[in-house]
């Protein structure tokens, strides 16, 4: 028979985002909280990003990403948080039951009362992004060789084309450089970059490796192992011009076209869906459409920078706290956020106006497109501006924020939506 | 030198069952496989149907193998533990026009021997299978026809012929015939010589350059003809039946089929290709794909796509040995007519799958024929187990194979949950899975949505441990294909 165990809050992953949720849920005073991670080791994706560039904004310091993860694993383990590692979990319910499987406890059952789902995302694939010819061994996610490199210690080839300007694939190039590998381009369909500008500048122009925009890959060949892909160019309509073809040899293609919000899980539950973030539709609680199930971090929508998913995170596991403490309004009000062109997505969705009056909200944003000269992020409420920002330049691969400050209480509790627009600088 | 009584060249489904119906005997077989795993040719990229039999024309050997395959596939699937499903399939007529083309298909099954075929109303159709187009004029309904996973019906069979003493040798190409006075003495490989009295050419794509080796019909030719598939994530579309198109002089047309594993498929193309390995997936396969799709299912999207493939259909130009029908194209099998102990089975292409038991039967009848002994073994066992699937079990099952064996509780492929305990047994089984698609097509790891992002790195790592080799020697599909190159630095100067 199958016991049943219970805890106050779940959290589903224990990268950045679960371990903010759980430390965050402790603190704010629930009394048992566990993390359930498929991994054998908690921090998630952040280990095998050895690279620095992680916890600018949180703790000002420039850290590799496993020193990162590593703060808050400490942190988890003095706020006594259970950890169970090396499970996969099965199943979840809307009444909060989640059906686990590892080695030693075998399939069971747990029972919580307050859920943060913090699976993070996965790489796009191959298939989905259709690339014709063989099946060879040596074509990979960008991120499936940085673990092989970074965590096993493993070299999964010797000479590179990455496809894709996402920034694991940038990072990949320097890292792959460093290990003495060659990695002749990064070739990127979209007339501008996919990843931050910083990694272009450290990870590419340092290391010599030339980007090449608006081409992409028309053929992989290779019968066993990859031998060469085929680089064409595309025209503004991501048409191929099979004219600009050119056979560049290499013996392994890396992939980083884009990641997924893990939401496998997510969908079972019953939650509702952003088809555009492919997270799931939250507040700025991280409550989803379904009472006591909080979601945190990639799972939500694709970050940039991880400082933003620990806040985040943290936000989630203080209101799932709140959540079992029974002074939570499930049926508290909560207005739109509409976003206008060029802005693709926001999140949160939705605001809890009455949240105002303990903490600011901050809503993130990305742009369909990059817009190369000074723009103004307006928030505005029934049709009046209340607050605006300046960027120098908006892009698609950098998220664009906007904080709701408290100030705005008033303001936000009197109307029936949140716009958002971006428009130029005169 | 190895002697046996009995070489089968290729370890396809044909290669396989024809080993397993002549494993019941008292001879010493041997299967050499020029790759490193069974079914690694046409017999792990095709549709996987149990064709009904009212497609091949009537008299020809395609037809009657066809309907006597058709038979066998019940018993088969008992006793060899495979999915198959008798789910039955569709010949869909979109527009009045091809209306007329039902009842010449229809007639032409009965003529055949097809039991059951029906031709269903417009509202029947629609009521069965309300997305389909529209305009859908009435279906062909036959009953009999069935989905499998043709990779498993080829490793069960391959288990139970390695259980009756068959052996098996991988990575094994065979080169030319060794023969003695107009009979065979032997076969030579790229690994030496194997001595035996028969053979069995059953090398798929390439019969007809083993039957050259031989000397015989030197007219005949196998042309590769390409078919691309696109597998759809189930999450996004899903048909729980086998719908074709009516057949045109191209073929059988691009249909949709659902799989045991739950997807489903669009597919195939129908493209002659020179080369016997050009398993690539191309732009206009893929655009051919999106546009004919659009006649049976409007509205259906590429997008849906978690994996595409291709395969090679061994299409021969052979004349049906029936000389009241005028058709090349048919099945070949035979005893070679100029030297002894040789026989062959070529250009097996649609409907070479459904047909593939009988084609086993027929071989050992074309043996028996010949006049060689066969006895029988007096404790021949016909059946084989399939070893446990995670997925498919109850949460109390599970917790059973857990207490035997905890690695059966650790998940390594997330999207279709498979087991590391499932890897292990694998790679331990009788015909022993050495490389990540062997375990891919047994396990079916890696084939979800991810597409072997999470599972691969864990699968290769459980091969090394496993068969206690370095990283670098783990494959993805046997020599030449290995995911590893080296260590890193850190790792090469044991500072890890």
């Amino acid at each position: 028979m199958l016991t049943v165990h219970a805890y106050d809050v779940i959290v589903i992953g224990s990268g950045p985002a679960g371990l903010a949720a759980a430390v965050s849920a402790k603190k704010n005073g629930v009394n048992s909280v566990l993390v359930i991670d498929r991994d054998v080791e908690p921090g998630g994706i952040l280990l095998q990003c050895v690279h620095s560039g992680f916890g600018l904004e949180t703790f000002g310091e420039d850290l590799p990403g496993p020193s990162y993860a590593q703060r808050y694993i400490l942190e988890a383990e003095s706020q006594k948080i259970n950890l169970l590692m090396d499970t996969m979990v099965l199943d979840i319910t809307s009444d909060f039951v989640v059906t686990v499987s590892n080695e030693t406890i075998g399939v069971q059952r747990l029972q919580a009362k307050a859920i943060v789902l913090a699976m993070g995302c996965r790489e796009r694939s191959r298939a989905q992004i259709r690339i014709p010819g063989t099946r060879p061994a040596g074509v990979y996610t960008a991120g499936t060789a940085q673990r092989w490199v970074n965590v096993e210690g493993l070299m999964p080839g010797k000479n590179f084309v990455i496809l894709g300007s996402g920034d694991i694939g940038m990072i990949m190039a320097r890292r792959l450089s460093l290990e003495g590998a060659r990695v002749n381009r990064v070739v990127e369909i979209m007339p501008y970059l996919n990843g931050l500008s910083r990694n272009y500048v450290q990870c590419l122009q340092d290391y010599d490796i030339p980007l090449f925009l608006n081409h992409t890959i028309n053929k992989i060949l290779g019968k066993k192992r990859v031998e060469a892909v085929e680089v064409v160019r595309v025209d503004q309509n991501r048409k191929v011009q099979p004219e600009t073809a050119e056979i560049i040899p290499c013996d392994t293609l890396l992939l980083s076209v884009g990641l997924i919000p893990e939401n496998e899980l997510t969908r079972k539950i019953g939650v509702s869906m952003d088809p555009i973030t492919g997270g799931a539709i939250v507040d700025n609680c991280f409550e989803t459409s379904i009472p006591g199930i909080f979601v945190a971090g990639n799972v939500v929508h694709v970050y940039d920078l991880v400082d933003y998913v620990s806040q985040d995170g943290t936000t989630a596991g203080k209101y799932a706290a709140s959540f079992i403490q029974c002074n939570w309004n499930s049926n508290r009000r909560k207005i739109p956020v509409i976003v206008e062109e060029p802005l693709r997505y926001v999140v949160p969705q939705k605001i809890c106006p009455d949240t105002l009056r303990e903490s600011a909200i901050r809503l993130l944003m990305r742009v369909s497109y990059p817009m190369e000269y000074p723009v103004q992020v307006s928030l505005f409420t029934d049709q009046k501006e209340i607050l605006n920002k300046t960027y120098p330049y908006v892009r698609p691969g950098e998220m664009v924020s906007i904080q709701i400050p408290k100030s705005a209480y008033d303001l936000i509790m009197a109307s029936q939506e949140v716009r958002l627009k971006v428009l130029r600088k005169e | 030198m190895d002697s046996y009584d009995v070489v089968i060249i290729g370890a396809g489904v044909v290669g396989c069952l024809t080993a397993r119906f002549l494993s019941r005997y008292q001879l010493r077989i041997l299967v050499i496989e020029k790759e490193s795993d069974v079914g690694a040719g046409t017999s792990s990229a095709n549709s996987a149907l149990i064709h009904a039999g009212y497609d091949p024309l009537p008299g020809t050997l395609k037809a009657a193998l066809n309907v006597r395959g058709n038979e066998m596939w019940d018993q088969l699937a008992d006793e060899l533990d495979f999915d198959f499903e008798r789910c039955g399939d569709y010949v869909a007529a979109i527009g009045e026009d091809e209306f007329q083309q039902l009842q010449i298909l229809k007639r032409q099954g009965e003529q055949n021997g097809v039991p059951g075929l029906k031709i269903l109303s417009v509202d029947e159709i629609r009521k069965r299978i309300p997305n389909i187009n529209p305009e859908v004029s009435g279906a062909l309904f036959a009953p009999t026809a069935g989905i499998c996973d043709t990779f498993a019906v080829t490793i069960a069979a391959a288990e139970n012929a390695q259980m009756n003493g068959v052996m098996f040798r991988f990575d094994t190409c065979f080169e030319s015939f060794l023969v003695e006075k107009h009979r065979i003495v032997g076969i030579r490989t790229d690994r030496g010589d194997i001595r035996c009295q028969w053979v069995i050419n059953a090398a798929g794509l390439y019969a007809d350059e083993v039957m050259h080796q031989a000397g015989s019909h030197p007219e005949f030719m196998i042309h590769p003809r390409r078919g691309e598939y696109c597998v759809f994530d189930p999450a996004c579309f899903q048909i729980d039946t086998v719908l074709f198109p009516v057949p045109s002089e191209k073929g059988k047309g691009v249909l949709f089929f659902k799989t045991t594993h739950g997807n489903t498929i669009v597919g195939p193309t129908s493209e002659f290709v020179d080369c016997k390995e050009d398993k690539a997936v191309s732009v206009t396969g893929l655009r051919y794909l999106e546009e004919q799709m659009q006649r049976l299912i409007p509205g259906a999207d590429l997008r849906w796509t978690i994996a595409s493939f291709s395969g090679l259909r061994a299409s021969g130009n052979a004349i049906c040995t029936n000389s009241d029908v005028d058709y090349s194209g048919d099945f070949l099998i035979e005893s070679d007519k100029t030297v002894k102990g040789l026989i062959h089975c070529a250009g097996i292409e649609s409907p070479g799958l459904s047909a593939s038991p009988a084609i086993a039967e027929r071989i050992c009848l074309l043996l028996e024929q010949s006049g060689f002994e066969m006895i029988e073994k007096p404790y021949w066992n016909p059946r084989r187990k399939r070893r446990p699937c995670f997925r498919h079990l109850t949460n109390e099952e599970r917790n059973e194979l857990i207490a035997q064996d905890p690695r059966y509780g650790r998940i390594v492929c997330r999207c279709e949950m498979v087991t590391e305990g499932e890897i292990a047994a694998e790679i331990h089984a009788p015909i022993p899975a050495r490389t990540y698609d062997a375990i891919k097509r047994r396990t079916w790891c890696g084939t979800g949505r991810c597409q072997g992002g999470f599972d691969m790195i864990r699968v290769v790592e459980i091969l090394t441990r496993e068969l206690n080799l370095s990283s670098e020697k783990i494959s993805k599909n046997g020599p030449g294909s290995e995911f590893i190159f080296s260590e890193t630095k850190n790792q090469r100067s044991g500072q890890c």
